[in-house]
């Protein structure tokens, strides 16, 4: 695999419901080390696409190859047994229990020997040092446990141990939907450099996001996705937000150039 | 891009002020908030206090009457049935769902393992395990429509109560199995009502039976990933289906398992009564909810400890047999059994503000 192969490519993936075209021969591309943000007016189908990728929804045809492999998954799990990790914006949390326990829910580790094999006993102190490792390096050990139960948590420590977990699990690529949706302003930026982290470490990311001045800041493509389909993808550098939201809104013609 | 980045440039700065965003903040807690964070983190702490503060006063008011080996078991013979279908319970209760049929369950269990010994000729440790068959076939039952059909725990338990009571008084004919006939003829099914002594202690199979059952699930639901599947289904189902639990599997287990746990209360109920009665037993589904819900489980589900249950069970006990002894009458014991129970909801309520 060299450098150039996409982590993600999605190549005329339809969805139908019923009569309803979801997903309407739209091409998808994730690059090596990017973040790239798909943004789309609501109905767009911008959630349908990332959710074919991930195994979420199966799409009717086409075809998604990861790093340059062919793929069919069944379900998310699927996914997240390859390496994909997905931030879900309602943050698939368990208020009541710890942090450690959130970060390895459905992936515990069980202890060696007797204890584990038989009596099934889990390795809390292995499940926390990793846990509290992985939010060491992200910068979040400011809370005071890693057995404080998440209820306890701000709205932005909460995203935060959700980018932790999917940081430290992911070896191909995060999907984030709405990271910042439910946050405060400084909260949001803490999430937002956080992406950054996360980044740098080399994972790419795709971020589903509505809030331009965050696309455009952290962003270093733009998939827009209009009627069921990539209409083009844009860098930020070279447009507005105000282009970017007319290209959404088809109030004006997308790029020649870059046109997908 | 020039106007995004001076809105950036102000966001960067309004992070700056205030580093502490992901600070806990700990000092602004007084003695009170320091109880509640206690509860939050061992939510049976409440029922342990009251079960030995009730021993105490008891005590004090009865002296050795009271507190003896002697009458402490007797509190723990006396409970056996309630605290074991009280751990199934828990286990409901912990996934946010009821469980009305339990006593039903139960019940039939017994009934079943009676009529087969009898009716049938059928070896005594084979009716047992079609027992305790038929309590996981109906606790599937349950999980199945629960977890797949998506039916509200409480109706499917409520309608499954009435059919396996129906069932039950069908199938048995109304007919009592006799304590003379099993003692003579099928001693088996009175296992769980051996006795033996320890000074002046006398522990039953069922007893020890139940202390042992309510700590191996304490530890399951501590130290294994079920344990924790089962929590993180009570609280959200669906963070815990994104997580990767699979919610189905884990509401199925919970079910079948308290079906069979329903299934070896009836077979400690023939060792405790002696008879198999279709007609005992009626009141062991709302006794096995007051003992969880006294031992501080989270009717909501994802929160409380087994081991409240078994405290909230002894509770009961000890206030039914302190007050007989101090010749009170019973509805005093009724009276405070339901203080207790809608305390103990406060109690709850008060602790989960935490998360606020």
């Amino acid at each position: 695999m060299s450098d150039t192969t996409p982590v993600v490519q999605g190549r005329g993936i339809v969805k139908r419901y019923g009569h309803v075209t979801a997903i309407d021969h739209s091409d998808f591309e994730l690059r090596q080390g990017e973040i790239l943000a798909v943004i789309g007016d609501n109905g767009a189908g911008k959630s349908s696409i990332v959710k074919a990728i991930c195994g979420a929804t199966i799409p009717d045809e086409g075809e998604i190859l990861i790093e340059g492999e062919k793929v069919n998954f069944s379900s998310p799990i699927d996914a997240r047994n390859m390496g994909i990790e997905i931030v879900y914006q309602q943050l698939a949390m368990s208020p009541a229990l710890s942090i450690a326990d959130n970060m390895f829910m459905g992936r515990e580790i069980r202890k060696q020997g007797f204890m584990g094999k038989y009596m099934r006993q889990l390795d809390r102190p292995a499940m926390e040092k990793f846990a509290r490792e992985k939010l060491t390096e992200l910068g979040l050990m400011t809370v005071q446990s890693i057995n404080q139960a998440v209820e306890t948590l701000s709205g932005g420590q909460r995203q935060g141990v959700a980018v932790a977990r999917a940081a430290a699990f992911a070896t191909k690529f995060i999907i984030m939907d709405e990271p910042t949706a439910a946050l405060g302003v400084k909260e949001s930026r803490k999430v937002l450099e956080l992406i950054q982290d996360v980044r740098a470490r080399g994972i790419p990311i795709i971020l589903i996001s509505h809030n331009m001045p965050h696309v455009f800041e952290v962003a270093d493509r733009i998939h827009v996705h209009r009627l069921g389909k990539r209409l083009c993808t844009i860098d930020p550098k070279d447009y507005t937000m105000s282009d970017a939201v007319a290209f959404m809104t088809g109030a004006k013609e997308p790029p020649k150039e870059d046109a997908a | 891009m020039s106007e995004a980045n001076q809105n950036t440039q102000e966001f960067e700065t309004a992070a700056s002020a205030s580093e502490a965003v992901a600070e806990f903040e700990d000092n602004r807690r007084g003695v009170l908030g320091k109880l509640q964070h206690l509860l939050h983190v061992n939510p049976s702490f409440v029922p342990l206090i009251v079960l030995v503060g009730a021993i105490v006063i008891f005590g004090l008011l009865l002296g050795s009457k009271f507190f003896s080996p002697f009458a402490m078991t007797l509190i723990l013979q006396q409970v056996q049935i309630v605290g074991i279908v009280a751990a199934a319970q828990s286990l409901v209760i912990l996934t946010a769902g009821i469980d009305l049929s339990v006593g039903a369950i139960m019940v039939f269990s017994s009934v079943i393992m009676g009529q087969f010994t009898f009716r049938y000729g059928i070896p005594v440790p084979i009716a047992v395990m079609c027992g305790l068959a038929m309590g996981t076939l109906i606790g599937a039952l349950n999980g199945w429509l629960v977890s797949r059909v998506k039916l509200p725990p409480f109706i499917v338990t409520l309608g499954m109560w009435q059919i396996v009571l129906a069932t039950n008084f069908l199938y048995s004919a109304n007919e009592t199995i006799r304590s003379q006939d099993i003692e003579a003829n099928a001693p088996f099914l009175q296992f769980f009502g051996t006795k033996f002594s320890i000074g002046g202690a006398t522990f039953t199979v069922g007893v020890i039976f139940m202390l042992v059952l309510i700590f191996v699930l304490a530890y399951a639901l501590k130290h294994t990933a079920w344990g924790r599947h089962v929590y993180a289904v009570g609280d959200d189902p669906e963070a815990a289906e994104l997580s990767g639990v699979n919610v189905h599997k884990t509401l199925m287990s919970v079910y079948m398992l308290s079906g069979l746990i329903c299934a070896f209360a009836g077979w400690a109920l023939i060792g405790r009564i002696g008879s198999v009665s279709p007609t005992s037993g009626q009141l062991a589904n709302i006794e096995s909810i007051t003992a969880v819900v006294i031992g501080g489980i989270s009717l909501f589900g994802g929160r409380g400890s087994i081991l409240g249950s078994l405290f909230g069970a002894l509770i009961v006990g000890v206030f039914t047999l302190g007050l007989r002894l101090l010749g009170a009458d019973a509805q005093w014991t009724f009276l405070l059994i339901g203080l207790l129970i809608i305390a103990a909801v406060a109690v709850d309520q008060w602790i989960r503000k935490v998360s606020g």
